[in-house]
């Protein structure tokens, strides 16, 4: 764990990733995929940030650049106040200790001819983190800490249910002791009864051992229970970050207004109370945006000048920020 | 109103090396005409074979449907041979069905047009040039934007959700008395899931097609269904009009399941999720007592000593399979 203790554990300044399309025989490369286009955020000591969006609008690839799983094309992502966007593999492995990650798919993400002390011991001897002989203990008091019976060491993945493999999951990313955790779509895979167990477990371990999560999902009832605050992304480009509470009673852009509005909600009583907008066509190709605002060919509250220039993302004060010309000038 | 489809007692067992699994173990539940219905539970409750039974599309083996009887049109449809001419009219032309994965359920080498018109020409002995009519009319219901110019392409040239309408729109291209659409929209985002969800509700009203939506989200079917029935380890827990399911939920692990559930605008500090506690059972070695006993909060002495109880009413169209008189406000 680093020594300096800065307000935000992860600072994001102007983070691009672009992916190259390439054509014919020679590979040639004849544009890009922009994935994510220019992005800032940050995302302070002991909080969640959720990161919410639906598919291919670049959350997944926004947690890898943080994971240094890529290497962004352009833009600072600060890891305790040190730029980790530039730094060689060599040195970004010590501080991959400092980072956990949870992955989506409980049963893609285990190696099935890995036993669970094998998954979970593995980050702790690459790391050094702890010497040899407290190895066994290390492990069980992990095991522990995410509900699992450390009697279950020798086991392989498949002899575990969906959420005791999500708990494998969070041990392996404990295991180093880490201060941040990216969650990619941590429950998503699993069943309804067993995601409240896993939300609850990640919340507990976070008060205990202080963490901070960045959690991202397409589920934006789940994201707003976890999280502190959220931002929400829409091809590539974050639109909205506001507090979890805040985002909802003050809803700014138009596109978090109809993702909130498409959330199913288990109550027909308020279900029908409730606005609904209902988005007309689909995420378009993000090989080939549309020009100016993303969103505009979807919005509802469109102008002109939407389909001109792309809108700021713009403090509002409170912390509540917003990318949309209709809202910042209404203000 | 009259009835489309009513299941009585159905059981379907598959042989596995492990044993038998009793996936669908005696269910009961009928459709109205014109009714939508929502069919709930989790991975391996059994909703998804108790419709692939109604349709005898089960393989077998190792499957096999044990007991009971699906009577659809006043017979009991399963005394048709699996592969006879009136079980294939029955699945093309009266009873049509939706699958999760838009992908795979359609043909990849086959146009949008071929797949359509193949079951105008087969069920309703269309001619070609009018099947291929009607299939653009049916593609432009479904609000494919320029159906014309698209009904010659190849699946892989349209979206996920482009894909889900295509099928809906085969879903209803012969005029079924009753749509099953399973998980139809769990692969989409929330967006393109929300304009699907309307779009099948305005056909099947359009059309006076019943429709079974079998989901594990209890969400999505708040907002569509009329009645939903509840399903756990393989049997129907708690039947109940919509509304009553929700604003009083009678059995355990219906409250478990809305108490699970993060409600919008409410965070961690206005609420903690109340898991439900456990696994769902293995369905091999079931438990003679009720099957959610190892999970259940609200269990009574008797639950223990008697068989899994079966449904009573405990108010409209209100049933419940729970020994205890759980009355909870959720």
């Amino acid at each position: 764990m680093s020594t300096q203790k800065t307000d935000n554990i992860v600072e994001i300044k102007n983070l691009k990733m672009y992916f190259p399309i390439t054509r014919g025989l020679l590979q040639r490369k004849v544009s890009d995929i922009k994935a994510v286009d220019d992005i800032s955020f940050i995302i302070k000591r002991h909080e969640t940030l959720g990161l919410v969006g639906e598919s291919g609008c670049g959350k997944t690839t926004t947690g890898r650049c943080i994971l240094r799983l890529y290497n962004p094309t352009a833009g600072e992502i600060f890891f305790n106040g040190k730029n980790i966007a530039r730094l060689p593999e060599r040195k970004i492995r010590p501080l991959r200790s400092g980072i956990g990650s949870i992955f989506q798919d409980p049963y893609g993400s285990l190696n099935p001819r890995k036993t669970a002390g094998n998954i979970v011991s593995v980050p702790m001897l690459i790391h050094h983190t702890i010497p040899k002989n407290e190895l066994n203990d290390r492990v069980s008091e992990t095991l522990q800490m995410v509900g699992l019976d450390p009697g279950m060491i020798d086991r392989v993945p498949h002899e575990f249910s969906g959420g005791q493999r999500q708990r494998l999951g969070i041990a392996r990313a404990l295991a180093c002791r880490p201060s941040l955790i990216v969650c990619d779509e941590p429950i998503s895979a699993l069943d309804v009864s067993i995601q409240a167990q896993i939300i609850n477990l990640l919340e507990e371990l976070q008060e205990r051992l202080g963490l901070t999560y960045l959690f991202i999902a397409h589920d934006l009832s789940i994201v707003q229970h976890i999280s502190d605050r959220i931002a929400v992304m829409y091809l590539g480009r974050i639109v909205e970050i506001a507090g979890s509470e805040e985002l909802y009673e003050n809803t700014l852009h138009p596109y978090t207004k109809a993702l909130l509005s498409a959330i199913p909600i288990p109550d027909p009583e308020l279900d029908k109370s409730r606005h609904r907008i209902i988005l007309k066509g689909e995420v378009p190709n993000p090989a080939n945006p549309p020009a100016g605002c993303h969103f505009h060919p979807r919005c509802p509250e469109a102008k002109q000048k939407c389909e001109i220039s792309r809108p700021p993302l713009i403090d509002l004060g409170n912390g509540h920020m917003v990318a949309c010309f209709r809202t910042s000038e209404t203000l | 109103m009259s009835e489309v489809i009513r299941v009585e007692n159905l059981k379907t067992y598959f042989k596995t090396i492990r044993g038998t699994v009793k996936a669908v173990d005696g269910i009961s539940l009928h459709i109205d005409e014109g009714e939508i219905v929502g069919l709930v539970g989790e991975s391996g409750c059994g909703k998804s074979v108790t419709m692939l039974s109604v349709m005898q599309l089960i393989n077998v083996p190792p499957g096999k449907i044990v007991a009971g009887k699906v009577i659809f049109e006043g017979k009991n449809i399963l005394e048709y041979p699996s592969r006879g001419s009136e079980m294939s009219h029955i699945r093309g032309a009266k009873i049509a069905m939706i699958f999760q994965e838009p992908m795979t359920s359609l043909n990849p080498v086959l146009t949008i047009a071929r797949q359509l018109t193949e079951t105008l020409e087969i069920h309703l002995k269309m001619n070609p040039l009018d099947a291929r009519e009607r299939a653009i009319r049916l593609l432009s219901n479904v609000e494919i934007p320029n159906a014309k110019g698209r009904i010659d392409d190849y699946p892989h040239q349209f979206s996920g959700g482009m894909r889900q309408r295509v099928m809906i729109a085969m879903a209803l291209s012969c005029n079924p008395r009753m749509v099953i659409a399973d998980e139809p929209t769990t692969a989409l985002d929330v967006t393109t899931q929300a304009q699907l969800l309307e779009l099948m509700k305005e056909q099947v009203t359009a059309h006076h097609t019943s429709l079974i939506l079998v989901t594990h989200n209890l969400g999505v079917v708040a907002r569509y269904v009329e009645r939903i029935y509840v399903m756990y380890a393989g049997r129907v827990v708690e039947a109940s009009p919509s509304s009553e399911l929700f604003a009083r939920p009678r059995h355990p692990y219906t409250i478990g399941l809305l108490n699970s559930v993060p409600r919008l605008g409410e965070t961690r500090k206005k609420r903690k999720l109340v898991p439900i506690t456990g696994m769902p059972p293995n369905l091999i070695d079931m438990p003679t007592t009720c099957a959610f006993l190892p999970r259940c909060h609200h269990h009574i002495p008797v639950c223990e000593k008697e068989p899994w109880p079966i449904l009573r009413e405990v108010g409209k169209d209100h049933f419940v399979s729970c020994y205890a008189n759980v009355l909870e406000k959720t």
